[in-house]
C-alpha cells in the first residue's frame, strides 16, 4: 500500500486499524482536516457531543464499561483545554483513554496563534504520556504507541496533539507499524518468592483482610479474586473504585471501607493483623489519618505500578505485577501451604466481623422534614432494576448513597469518579457506557448540582439515540458541601443553595422535555416504585426522573477528613463500640 | 537529608527535560543540580541530577521517574564509586598588585586562566563541588566579579557502562489490537 493519502486519512485509518469503534468529539479549525475523512469512515462512529468535557467523560465511561480504550477528539486551544478535566479524571482513576487534539500549524507554534494552547505542556502531569506530532509520516506509529501505552501496565489517559499541517500533508500509510518505546516496559509477572511469602503470611495471620481496589477490575481479575477469597476464607472489602469486583451478596464480603464506608469494613481494616492490598493505593479517603490506619497490620501490597507500593504505607511484602497473574500464582501458593497442612484459622476473627456486621448494618432514617429520603429512592432503583444494569454516579452525597444502597453483583456495573471527584462526570460517562454496552440498562444517578454541569449531553443522547436513564437526586443544594457545613461550619450554608425559595431552578422535568427526553417527577415515597417502573418501561429515548428529596439527609457512617478511622461516626455524635463483647 | 546523584538515561527528544523537571517540582523535590548532554548513542541523552532527600522519598522519585515513557534507565551513583565533576568559570579582580597572588591560587587548584584583562582574569576550573567551593572561598578574597557554574556530571568508576544493556529493541509485537 503506497497510495499517497493525507495525514488526516492516515489518522482515520490508524484508528480503524487499532480497532476503534466510536470517537466522542467536536470539530473545530485545527482538527477539521481529520473530520473530513472521518465523515466517510464506515468503521468509526463519531458522536458529536455538546462540550468537550462530555467527550472526555464519555470516552471514560465507555472504557470503564467495556474494558476497551475510549477515544475523544477536539480541536486546538479551548477544545483541547476543555478536555483537561476529563483527562485528569481518567488519570486519577487509571482509565485508558486516548485524546486526539488538533494543533495550530507547526510554523505557528509558539506565536500565540488563534486557538493555540500548549496542550502537551498542560496535560503533562495528568497523562501517562503525550505526543506532539508534526509530521504526517509519524501518525500511524504514534497512534499505535498511544493505544499501547494507554491500555497496558497501569492504564491511563494519553494525548496525541497533531498539527494542522501534519494532517494536511501527503503521506503513505503502513500498518502494522513498529513502535519506538525504549523506556516503556511495564512489569506484569510477579516475583515468585514474594508471592510465596504473601501466601505464608495469609495462612499464619489471625485477622487478615483482602483490601481490594480498582486494579482488580482493570486486570479483569474478579474470578481469581473470588477463588482466592473462597480458598482462604479471608474477608474482602471493596473500595469505591472496586464496587462490583466481588459480589455484595457473598458471605465473605464485608462491604466498602473509607470515609463513608460501612462500620464492618472500616473496623475490619483497623483491627486487621494482615492487609493484602490488591490493586488499591491506600488513598486518604480509605485510610483516614494515615499514621493511625490499620496500626497492627502487616502489609502485602500487590500493584502493577511500582510507584504505588510503599508510597503511603510501607509494604512488608511488595509485589509488582498484574493482579490477574499475581492472584493466579497466589492461589497456587496458598494451595501449596494448605497441602503442607498450613491453613488459616480465622474463626475468632469471623466471630468479631459478624458481630460488627450484625450490630452496625448500613441504614438510614426518614428525614424529619417528611420529604422523600434520597437513600430510599436510590435503593429502590437498584432493587427494581437489578444487578445486571450499569449504575453511573456523579460526585457527592448521591454517589455515596449509590455506592452504599445499590447491591453490586458483577464487575463493571458501577462507574464513578473516585480519585478526582469530578462533578459533571455522570451524564456523559453514562452516555459512553450505554454506547459501549447497548444491551444494558444504564442508570445515571446524579445530584442536581452535578447534573447542571454537563446536562447538555442529554441533547447528544437524544440525537444519537442513546437511551440512558437519569435519576436526579434533587435536594436543591450542593448536598455534600452542605453536609460539611452542617457538621463543621455551624450550619452556615454559604453558597450551597440551588433553589429560589421552594422553587427548583430549573424545572428538570421541563428541561428533559425541552431536550426531547421523557421527564418524570417523584416527590414522595409512595410513588417511587411506580415512577421507576415507568422509567424502566421507556427504552427508545432518554428518561429523566426528578426525585425531589430532603435536603437534610446525610451520608453516614462518616470518618471526618483528617481523623482516624477509629473515630468513625455512625450518626452525628454517635460512634460505634467495636470492642464491645457480645 | 542527604545528597544523591542520579544518572538518568533518556530518549533524545524535545520536551524530555521539561517532563523530568516538572515531575520533580510536582512531587515536591528540589533539584540541587541538573546537567544534560549527549551520550555515545545519538538517540540517548544523559541527565545527571543531584537531589537532597531522605532515602524513602528518593525511592519514590526514582519510581516516578521510571514511569516517564521517555526515561530509559536510572542509576544512582555513589560518590565513592564514581567520578563527579563540575565546571566553573569565574571572573576575578586582578590588577598589577594582586595578579600574581591570583595566578598562584590558580596553580594550587590546578585551574586555568582562559582570559586576561588589565584588571581581571577569567578562570576555568573543574572538580568536585567540595574542591570548587574551597577554590571559590580563596578567590573571594580577591573579589569575584562574575561567576557561572555547571551542574554536576558523573560517571561510575571501573570498566562497565550504564548504557550497555539498555538499548534493546522493543521486544513486543508491533501495534497489537488494543482498542
Amino acid at each position: 500500500m503506497t497510495d499517497q493519502i493525507t495525514g488526516a486519512q492516515s489518522l482515520v485509518r490508524a484508528l480503524e486499524a487499532v480497532g476503534v469503534e466510536v470517537v466522542f468529539g467536536i470539530p473545530g479549525g485545527a482538527i477539521l482536516p481529520a473530520y473530513d475523512p472521518l465523515f466517510d469512515s464506515t468503521k468509526l462512529r463519531h458522536v458529536l457531543v455538546r462540550h468537550e468535557q462530555g467527550a472526555g467523560h464519555a470516552a471514560t465511561g465507555y472504557a470503564q464499561a467495556t474494558g476497551r480504550v475510549g477515544v475523544c477528539m477536539a480541536t486546538s486551544g479551548p477544545g483541547a483545554t476543555n478536555l483537561v478535566t476529563p483527562i485528569a479524571d481518567a488519570w486519577m482513576d487509571s482509565v485508558p483513554i486516548v485524546a486526539i487534539t488538533g494543533q495550530v500549524p507547526s510554523a505557528a507554534i509558539g506565536s500565540d496563534a488563534f486557538q493555540e494552547a500548549d496542550i502537551c505542556g498542560i496535560t503533562m502531569p495528568i497523562t501517562k504520556h503525550n505526543w506532539l506530532v508534526q509530521r504526517a509520516d509519524d501518525i500511524p506509529r504514534v497512534i499505535a504507541e498511544a493505544f499501547h501505552v494507554a491500555s497496558t501496565g497501569r492504564p491511563g489517559p494519553v494525548l496525541v496533539d497533531i498539527t494542522k499541517d501534519a494532517l494536511t500533508a501527503s503521506t503513505t500509510f503502513r500498518w502494522p507499524v513498529e513502535m519506538d518505546l525504549p523506556g516503556y516496559h511495564p512489569v506484569t509477572k510477579p516475583h515468585g518468592k514474594q508471592v510465596r511469602e504473601a501466601a505464608r503470611l495469609m495462612v499464619e495471620a489471625k485477622r487478615p483482610v483482602l483490601y481490594v481496589g480498582g486494579g482488580i477490575l482493570k486486570a479483569h481479575a474478579s474470578d481469581e479474586l473470588r477463588q482466592l477469597a473462597e480458598l482462604t476464607g479471608i474477608p474482602v472489602v471493596t473500595t469505591l473504585m472496586a464496587r462490583g469486583a466481588f459480589p455484595d451478596s457473598h458471605p465473605l464480603h464485608m462491604g466498602m471501607p473509607g470515609m463513608h464506608g460501612g462500620v464492618g469494613a472500616v473496623a475490619a481494616l483497623q483491627k486487621a493483623d494482615l492487609l493484602v492490598a490488591l490493586g488499591s493505593r491506600f488513598d486518604d479517603r480509605v485510610t483516614g489519618k494515615l499514621d493511625t490506619f490499620a496500626p497492627d497490620a502487616a502489609i502485602v501490597h500487590v500493584d502493577i505500578d511500582p510507584a504505588e507500593i510503599s508510597k503511603n504505607r510501607v509494604a512488608d511484602v511488595p509485589i509488582v505485577g498484574d493482579a490477574k497473574e499475581t492472584l493466579t500464582e497466589l492461589i497456587t501458593a496458598v494451595q501449596a501451604e494448605h497441602a503442607n497442612g498450613h491453613t488459616g484459622d480465622y474463626e475468632a476473627w469471623w466471630r468479631q466481623l459478624d458481630g460488627w456486621r450484625k450490630t452496625y448494618p448500613l441504614g438510614f432514617e426518614q428525614p424529619a422534614d417528611g420529604l422523600l429520603a434520597p437513600q430510599y429512592a436510590i435503593e429502590r432503583i437498584g432493587t427494581l432494576t437489578g444487578p445486571d444494569a450499569i449504575y453511573v454516579a456523579g460526585v457527592g452525597q448521591h454517589q455515596m448513597w449509590a455506592s452504599q444502597f445499590i447491591r453490586y453483583e458483577h464487575p463493571y456495573t458501577w462507574l464513578n469518579s473516585g480519585g478526582l471527584g469530578t462533578m459533571g462526570y455522570a451524564v456523559p460517562a453514562a452516555m459512553g457506557a450505554k454506547l459501549g454496552m447497548p444491551d444494558k440498562i444504564v442508570w445515571c444517578i446524579d445530584g442536581d448540582g452535578c447534573f447542571q454541569m454537563t446536562n447538555q449531553e442529554l441533547a447528544t443522547c437524544v440525537m444519537d439515540k442513546i437511551p440512558i436513564k437519569v435519576a436526579v437526586i434533587n435536594n436543591g443544594s450542593l448536598g455534600m458541601v452542605r453536609q460539611w457545613q452542617t457538621l463543621f461550619y455551624g450550619q452556615r450554608y454559604s453558597n450551597t443553595d440551588l433553589k429560589r425559595g421552594a422553587r427548583p431552578v430549573p424545572d428538570f422535568v421541563k428541561l428533559a422535555d425541552a431536550y426531547g427526553c421523557v421527564g418524570l417527577r417523584c416527590d414522595n415515597a409512595g410513588d417511587v416504585d411506580s415512577v421507576i417502573e415507568k422509567a424502566l418501561a421507556i427504552n427508545d429515548v432518554p428518561v429523566l426522573v426528578d426525585f425531589v428529596v430532603s435536603p437534610d439527609a446525610m451520608v453516614w457512617p462518616m470518618v471526618p477528613a483528617g481523623t482516624s478511622n477509629s473515630d468513625i461516626r455512625i450518626a452525628r455524635d454517635t460512634a460505634p463500640d467495636w470492642d464491645r463483647e457480645d | 537529608m542527604s545528597r544523591h546523584t542520579l544518572s538518568v538515561l533518556v530518549e533524545n527528544k524535545p520536551g524530555v527535560l521539561a517532563r523530568v523537571a516538572a515531575l520533580f517540582s510536582r512531587r515536591g523535590f528540589n533539584i540541587e543540580s541538573l546537567a544534560v548532554g549527549p551520550t555515545e548513542h545519538p538517540d540517548v541523552s544523559r541527565m545527571t541530577i543531584v537531589v537532597n532527600v531522605e532515602e524513602s522519598p528518593l525511592e519514590q522519585v526514582t519510581k516516578q521517574l521510571n514511569k516517564l515513557v521517555n526515561v530509559i534507565k536510572i542509576v544512582e551513583l555513589e560518590s565513592s564509586a564514581s567520578v563527579q565533576r563540575e565546571l566553573l568559570l569565574v571572573k576575578v579582580k586582578a590588577d598589577l598588585a594582586t595578579r600574581s597572588h591570583v595566578l598562584e591560587t590558580v596553580q594550587l587548584f590546578r585551574a586555568k586562566v582562559v582570559d586576561v584583562a588589565p584588571d581581571a582574569v577569567t578562570i576555568e576550573a573543574t572538580g568536585s563541588s567540595d574542591k570548587l567551593d574551597a577554590f571559590l572561598r580563596v578567590l573571594e578574597t580577591f573579589g569575584v566579579r562574575e561567576l557561572v557554574q555547571s551542574g554536576m556530571v558523573a560517571v561510575g568508576r571501573g570498566p562497565r557502562s550504564i548504557t550497555d544493556r539498555t538499548l534493546r529493541p522493543v521486544d513486543r509485537p508491533p501495534a497489537e489490537r488494543t482498542a
